[in-house]
């Protein structure tokens, strides 16, 4: 097993590239979705030690809509789709039309959380399935489910897989705009890929990168 | 503000009066605090897992399981004098953050979670006077030893003393 304290910056490299693959197909499926360009791009990829990642985030108690899906095949993990409440009810407006869509309302509307688990499930999709080709790994995602609340909340159900192996997570980060007609309008939205510690060893193997590298 | 103590993932620290202790955004999460209000101190664990038999590799976090955690924080509190006899305690936490068809153990963590530490706690004889456990929440947790006033923030429900 792998420890995440010795992943190397070249082994991130290769995540963050694999991460331009896939957000690449996301941005092209969610353009299709909403009829708009969207650019996606994999600023980063991190290993945070979990007791930051509130930190990392923005604040522990920040808080966010959440699309989670669990990943099976070959490289299982956990695959999150973060956005603030705010960009989130944007999203699902834009997506359905309805501008009275708020996840923080009492009231939980029905068809922005389907509107949002929809962008949340082909967007990931779209980004698995470009790992996947990349890698040669088979990979599926399971069906997404949603939850607005903070953000460590959230965050932390996902990195119980890797918490039976360490104290960091590695944090795929990716950006999503939207270029309006002259202005661009920007998703600021994050996806968080925490592959299981065994997958992030076929993953960068995966890439030619040695056990012992 | 020096007398905030915060207590991160997988952390676990120990306050006296007129210190403030707190821990944020407990998902499965289970934030455990021990204290005696004559003493005047406390300590807080926020544990993600129950056991730390099922720890795979490297150096052992001991804050991180319920088990390791507890017996740490009756140590520490220990050495502040106050033995594991006078210690009292409340939870918060344990929450399903995601409803899921699916079956898998794995998702089922924040109950399992709250059953280890509940277990732990009775077998030390240690009394759970509150406990806020459960649901579908994330709970941001602050304690204060000097009144043994414990505070839940949700989203939902907003902020809540006990």
């Amino acid at each position: 097993m792998r420890d995440l304290n010795k992943v190397r910056s070249q082994h991130l490299d290769i995540l963050k590239e694999a991460g331009n693959i896939g957000a690449g197909h996301a941005a092209a499926a969610l353009s299709q979705m909403l009829n708009k360009t969207i650019e996606m791009k994999v600023p980063g990829v991190k290993v945070i030690p979990f007791n930051e990642i509130g930190e990392y985030t923005g604040g522990d108690e920040t808080i966010v809509a959440a699309v989670f899906l669990r990943i099976e095949g070959e490289a299982p993990g956990n695959m999150f789709f973060i956005l603030p409440v705010k960009e989130a009810n944007r999203l699902a407006q834009r997506l359905t039309g309805d501008l009275s869509i708020d996840f923080m309302g009492d009231s939980l509307n029905e068809m922005g959380i389907s509107a949002l688990n929809e962008a949340g499930n082909i967007l990931a999709g779209a980004y698995l399935s470009a790992l996947a080709d990349f890698t040669h790994l088979n990979m599926q995602p399971t069906p997404p489910a949603i939850a607005v609340d903070m953000i460590t909340a959230i965050l932390s159900f996902g990195l119980i897989e890797m918490s039976e192996a360490g104290d960091h997570a590695i944090v795929i980060n990716t950006e999503i705009n939207e270029k309006g007609s002259g202005h661009a309008v920007s998703f600021k939205g994050h996806f968080f890929l925490l592959p299981d510690p065994p997958s992030l060893d076929k993953i960068l193997n995966a890439f030619g990168v040695r056990q012992n590298e | 503000m020096n007398n905030l103590i915060k207590v991160g993932m997988a952390e676990l620290k120990v306050a006296k009066s007129p210190q403030i202790i707190r821990t944020s955004g407990l998902g499965s999460c289970v934030g455990i605090i021990l204290y005696n209000e004559k003493a005047k101190v406390s300590g807080l664990a926020h544990i993600m897992l129950p056991d730390s038999s099922c720890a795979r590799a490297g150096v052992l976090n001991r804050a991180k399981y319920a088990d390791t955690a507890i017996n740490d924080l009756v140590q520490l509190l220990g050495i502040e004098g106050v033995p594991s006899c006078l210690l009292k305690a409340k939870i918060a936490g344990g929450a399903q953050m995601f409803k899921f068809s699916s079956k898998n153990e794995s998702m089922r963590i924040g109950p399992r979670n709250v059953e280890a530490v509940k277990e732990i706690l009775y077998r030390l004889n240690i009394p759970v006077l509150f406990e806020d456990v459960g649901g579908n929440m994330g709970r941001t947790i602050q304690f204060n030893p000097a009144t043994s006033i414990l505070e839940i923030r949700t989203v939902s429900k907003g902020l809540v003393q006990v």
